[in-house]
C-alpha cells in the first residue's frame, strides 16, 4: 500500500491547476443536463482558482521537470483562473438563455462545457510549461478548442469566422513552431542535445552563449507566430470575427485570457533575447507592432456596426498598447504593461458580460438597434457605461492609472513615441464615447423585457478595476515590481 | 557520419523543395493532390533517413505517421471531398503561375541567404536542412496566399507543415518531435474534417476584414 502511494505523482497545487480542469472536462463531456453541468463548470473553475491561489502562497521548488512556477507566470495563472471562474458563472446564465431560445441544443451544451474546461487546462499548461515545445503544444490545443467554440452556433457567419480563425491561427502556430525549433538549434551547441535544450530554466541561464544570428531569426518567426495569436495589427484579421460570432463567454475568455497567454509566450522569448547581449534587441520590433495595432484599431473603432466586433477592435488596441509597453522595457514601462494587462483582462471581460446579456435581451448585436439602455435596463446599461469609461481610460479607474504610467514613462525616454501613443488612445477614446453615448442614453429601442442576468461577475470585475484605480495594495505593487525587473 | 549519408539526406530534403515547386504549378485539383502525396512520401523517406543516420529510432514513428496519414489517408479523403464538391477542374489562382514560380525562386534564395548566414556555426547537416525546410515553409505560405480554393489552401498548409517536420527532424536530438508531429496531425485532421463537413468550397474570398465588413453591411 505504501509503495503504491509513493509511486503516485505528488498531488500539489501545481498539478491541481492542471488536473482539475482536465478531469472536469472529461466529466462534463459525459454529463447531460444543463443545471448540473453549468454548476459543475463553475465549481471546477472555482477549484482551479483556489489551487492557483494556493500556488501563489506556497510555491513548489522547481524540479527541472516539465512544469515550473516563477514570479512571471504566476501573475498570468492567477489572472486567468480568476477570469475563468467569473466567466464560468456568467456562462451559466448566458447558456441557460441560449438553450431556452434554442440556439444551442443539449448535445452541443455538453460539448461546450467540456471545451471550456479543456481551454482552461490548455491555457494553464501553456503558462506553467517549463519546456518551449510543451508550451507550443498547449497553445495549439487552446487554439483548437476556441476554434471549435467559435463555430458552435453553426451559422454561416460562425463557420466562416471559425474557419478564418483556424487558418490564420494555424499559420501563426506553424511559424511559432519554426521559431521554437530555431531556438532549440541555437541552444544545442551550448546546452547539448536532448531535453535540456528546450527547458526554460536552462535556456534563460545560458542564453548569453547562444548564437545571436539564430536567435534573431527565431525571434522574427516567434513574433509573427505568437503575434498572430496576440492579435497584433497586420495579423489580427481573425480576431474581430472570432469575437463576434462565438458565444459571448468565449469572447470574454478570448479577449481576457487567450491573448494574454500568447503574449506571455512572446515575453518569455523576449527575455531570452534580452539576456544575449549580441542578439538584436526585441524592443523596437514590439514597439512598432504595438503602435501600429494601437493606432489602426483606434481608427477601426469608428466604423463598427456590431457591438461585439467593436469591443474586439478595442482588444486589439489594448493588446497593442501592452505590447508597446513591454517593448519599451524598463522597470516602469513593464510595471505599467503588467498592470494594464491585468486591468484590461478584468474590464474587457466585464464588458463582454454586459454585452452578452444586452445582445440576448435585444436579440441583436447591431449597434444601431440598441438604444437607451440606461433607461430600459439600468443595471446592465450603467454596467456597460462604467466598463466603457474604464476601458477608454478615464480616471479614476484602473486603466487610467496603467495608461498614465505607460505614457509618462515613455515620455521621459522617447517623447515622440509618447505623442503617438496618446494620439492613438485619444482616437479610440472618441470612438468609444461616441458609441456608448448612443447605446446607453436616449429613447430605448427594441425589447425592454426584464433580463435574467448574473450581475455578480460584472460587479466583481468592475469593483476590482475601480479599486485598483484608487488604491493598489502594497504587496501587489511589490510583486509587480519584481516581475517588471525580471522582464528587463 | 560519412559523406554519402549526408548526400542522401540533402537529396531527400532538396526533393522536398522540388515537390513544393511542383505544387505551385499544378492547375488540376487531382494533380495537386497527387503531387502532395509524392511530397509526403519524400518527407517520410527523409525523416526515416534522418532516423537512420542520427540513430534515433523514435523518428521512425514520425516517418510512419507522415506516410500513413499524409500519403494515404488525407489524399484519399481529399479526393473524395473534391469529387463530392465537384471542384476537380481548375484551381483558381490569384496570381499567374509564372510570377508565382519566380516569386518562389526568390523565396528559396531568401531562405538560403538567411539560414546559411544565421547557422554558420551549426553542423552542415542541420544547416542545409534548415535552409531547405524554411524554403518549404515559405513556399507553402505562398501557396496559401495565392490560391482561392479552400482545398488547395489546405494542401498549402500541409506542405508548410511538411517543412516544419523536416526542420524538427533535422535538428539533431530535438525532444518532443514525435509529440509535435502528432499534435500537428490532429490539427491537419481537423482541417480536413472541417472542409469535408462544412463543404467549404472557396476560402472566404479574402482574409482581410474589409471584405467581411462589406458582407455584414459594416461598411458605409
Amino acid at each position: 500500500m505504501n509503495l503504491v502511494l509513493t509511486e503516485l505523482p505528488p498531488f500539489d497545487a501545481l498539478h491541481a491547476v492542471l488536473i482539475i480542469p482536465a478531469s472536469a472536462a472529461a466529466l462534463l463531456a459525459l454529463l447531460p443536463g444543463y443545471w448540473l453541468a453549468a454548476r459543475l463548470n463553475a465549481l471546477a473553475a472555482l477549484a482551479t482558482l483556489m489551487a492557483a491561489l494556493l500556488l501563489l502562497v506556497e510555491r513548489p521548488a522547481s524540479r527541472g521537470g516539465y512544469l515550473f512556477v516563477d514570479d512571471l507566470n504566476i501573475v498570468f495563472v492567477v489572472l486567468s483562473t480568476f477570469v475563468g471562474f467569473t466567466t464560468a458563472v456568467f456562462s451559466a446564465t448566458y447558456i441557460g438563455h441560449e438553450l431556452e431560445i434554442g440556439r444551442l441544443t443539449p448535445r452541443y451544451l455538453r460539448f461546450y462545457h467540456a471545451m471550456y474546461q479543456t481551454l482552461m487546462f490548455a491555457m494553464n499548461l501553456g503558462l506553467l510549461a517549463n519546456n518551449i515545445g510543451l508550451m507550443w503544444v498547449a497553445i495549439e490545443l487552446a487554439t483548437l478548442t476556441t476554434v471549435l467554440m467559435v463555430g458552435i452556433y453553426r451559422t454561416h457567419e460562425a463557420l466562416e469566422a471559425a474557419w478564418k480563425y483556424f487558418i490564420l491561427g494555424s499559420v501563426g502556430i506553424a511559424l511559432a513552431l519554426f521559431g521554437t525549433i530555431l531556438v532549440y538549434m541555437a541552444a544545442r551547441p551550448v546546452i547539448g542535445a536532448g531535453h535540456d535544450a528546450m527547458v526554460w530554466t536552462a535556456l534563460i541561464e545560458k542564453a548569453a552563449g547562444f548564437s545571436p544570428e539564430l536567435l534573431n531569426v527565431a525571434f522574427v518567426f516567434l513574433m509573427l507566430g505568437y503575434g498572430t495569436k496576440v492579435g497584433l495589427a497586420p495579423l489580427h484579421a481573425w480576431l474581430p470575427d472570432a469575437h463576434a460570432e462565438g458565444p459571448t463567454p468565449i469572447s470574454a475568455v478570448l479577449s481576457g485570457l487567450l491573448l494574454n497567454v500568447a503574449l506571455y509566450a512572446l515575453l518569455r522569448f523576449k527575455m531570452l533575447l534580452t539576456s544575449n547581449p549580441a542578439a538584436l534587441s526585441p524592443g523596437p520590433l514590439m514597439v512598432t507592432m504595438g503602435l501600429i495595432s494601437l493606432i489602426f484599431a483606434g481608427f477601426m473603432l469608428y466604423r463598427r456596426r456590431d457591438i461585439k466586433r467593436m469591443f474586439a477592435f478595442s482588444s486589439i488596441e489594448h493588446m497593442g498598447l501592452i505590447t508597446f509597453a513591454f517593448g519599451m522595457g524598463g522597470a516602469l514601462a513593464n510595471f505599467g504593461g503588467l498592470l494594464h494587462m491585468t486591468m484590461h483582462s478584468l474590464t474587457k471581460s466585464a464588458i463582454f458580460f454586459a454585452v452578452g446579456h444586452i445582445a440576448q435581451v435585444k436579440g441583436t448585436q447591431k449597434l444601431a438597434d440598441i438604444r437607451g439602455l440606461t433607461v430600459s435596463h439600468p443595471a446592465l446599461g450603467w454596467g456597460l457605461v462604467v466598463g466603457v469609461v474604464a476601458i477608454a481610460g478615464l480616471p479614476p479607474l484602473g486603466i487610467f492609472m496603467s495608461e498614465f504610467l505607460i505614457v509618462s514613462s515613455t515620455f521621459a525616454r522617447e517623447p515622440l513615441l509618447a505623442v503617438l501613443v496618446v494620439f492613438g488612445l485619444l482616437v479610440a477614446f472618441g470612438a468609444l464615447m461616441l458609441r456608448v453615448g448612443e447605446v446607453a442614453f436616449g429613447e430605448p429601442v427594441g425589447s425592454t423585457a426584464p433580463v435574467q442576468a448574473s450581475y455578480v461577475p460584472l460587479l466583481a470585475h468592475l469593483g476590482l478595476v475601480a479599486a485598483a484605480g484608487v488604491y493598489l495594495p502594497e504587496p501587489l505593487v511589490e510583486w509587480f515590481q519584481t516581475v517588471a525587473k525580471l522582464l528587463g | 557520419m560519412n559523406g554519402l549519408s549526408l548526400d542522401i539526406a540533402h537529396l531527400l530534403a532538396g526533393g522536398l523543395v522540388l515537390t513544393s515547386f511542383m505544387l505551385l504549378y499544378q492547375d488540376r485539383m487531382y494533380g495537386l493532390l497527387n503531387t502532395f502525396t509524392l511530397q509526403a512520401v519524400v518527407l517520410s523517406a527523409s525523416v526515416a533517413w534522418q532516423a537512420n543516420i542520427q540513430l534515433a529510432p523514435h523518428l521512425y514513428v514520425t516517418a510512419l505517421i507522415a506516410l500513413v496519414l499524409k500519403a494515404i489517408i488525407i489524399p484519399v479523403a481529399l479526393h473524395r471531398v473534391v469529387a463530392r464538391l465537384g471542384i476537380h477542374r481548375t484551381i483558381e489562382t490569384v496570381v499567374g503561375i509564372g510570377p508565382t514560380m519566380l516569386a518562389g525562386m526568390g523565396l528559396v534564395a531568401l531562405s538560403m541567404v538567411v539560414m546559411l548566414k544565421a547557422t554558420a556555426a551549426a553542423d552542415p547537416l542541420a544547416r542545409e536542412d534548415l535552409a531547405f525546410a524554411l524554403s518549404v515553409v515559405l513556399l507553402g505560405l505562398m501557396m496559401m496566399v495565392t490560391r482561392r480554393n479552400a482545398v488547395s489552401q489546405v494542401v498549402g498548409f500541409m506542405s508548410l507543415e511538411n517543412g516544419l517536420i523536416l526542420a524538427a527532424t533535422g535538428a539533431k536530438g530535438m525532444p518532443l518531435v514525435v509529440e509535435i508531429s502528432v499534435a500537428f496531425s490532429v490539427l491537419v485532421a481537423f482541417i480536413v474534417i472541417g472542409v469535408f463537413l462544412f463543404r467549404i468550397r472557396e476560402r472566404f474570398d479574402s482574409v482581410d476584414v474589409q471584405a467581411l465588413d462589406v458582407f455584414r453591411g459594416e461598411r458605409r
